[in-house]
């Protein structure tokens, strides 16, 4: 059917996303895996609230391989999200929208992303112990 | 023969001028967060390892459990508005779209409650 014949848009399956779409579409998954890690902040405040017991029991949770997995997926998920969300806000100003600089900001974000969740582990490590 | 006056012909027509707010809320909540994220994860490292009297103690200071408040407000909103797009932009079909719409958006307002009044709960020694 000619209906079925319109031209379409990027098809998903057989087109290589350049890097910044897949910035693009990080910023949606990382916020929502960063409501996850929301639910799990207020589930340590009611805990918080509760008592010692459940206060130390979902720390021991966290403090688990698990739960640290989930901290350094949250935490990185959060400087991601938190660099891109800065790049966004710079583009409201209507600055910083052509090729090139896109292209530039969006290698920024990865690399502000990865130091700040570097330096973040460093100091909650190594600077915690001491 | 439509008898409708042009102006009720116009009506309803345009947006539902709601677009602004929702793009505004979503922005000035990023903005908040910018200082107040920072400043919890950096709390955090230094409370998080202590026990359930070095949090209690941090929490009764007035300025830390307001800005923590002020904090968890603004996130839960950020979040209900972010899922809400989220949702809207990729299920198709109208059941499964207003139930995660229903769920995520008062799910947000519980849990978003639920905290600030346990930070309220430890910060009043409850």
């Amino acid at each position: 059917m000619a209906s079925n014949n319109r031209p379409l848009s990027p098809h998903l399956d057989v087109y290589r996303l350049p890097l910044t779409a897949i910035i693009s579409i990080s910023h949606r998954i990382t916020g929502v895996g960063l409501s996850a890690g929301t639910l799990l902040l207020a589930c340590w405040l009611i805990a918080a609230a509760t008592g010692v017991e459940s206060y130390d029991k979902i720390n021991a949770f966290l403090g688990s391989w698990f739960g640290m997995v989930l901290l350094f997926l949250w935490s990185f998920a959060f400087f991601f999200h938190l660099s891109n969300g800065l790049r966004h806000l710079f583009w409201d100003t209507g600055r910083g929208l052509d090729k090139a600089d896109v292209e530039k900001s969006a290698k920024a974000v990865i690399i502000s992303a990865a130091a700040l969740t570097v330096l973040t582990w460093f100091i909650a490590l190594v600077g915690g112990a001491s | 023969m439509n008898m409708n006056s042009p102006l009720s012909k116009a009506r309803g027509l345009g947006s539902a001028k709601e677009g602004a707010h929702h793009w505004k809320a979503q922005r000035l909540t990023a903005i908040l967060m910018l200082p107040l994220s920072i400043w919890f994860i950096c709390k955090l490292i230094c409370v998080a390892g202590g026990t359930h009297a070095d949090l209690v103690a941090w929490l009764q200071q007035p300025m830390s459990a307001t800005l923590l408040i002020l904090l968890l407000a603004s996130l839960f909103y950020h979040m209900a508005l972010g899922l809400q797009v989220v949702i809207e932009d990729y299920v198709q079909a109208t059941g499964v779209k207003i139930t995660l719409l229903l769920i995520t958006q008062f799910g947000s307002i519980l849990f978003g409650l639920a905290s600030i009044v346990s930070v309220l709960l430890i910060a009043t020694g409850a």
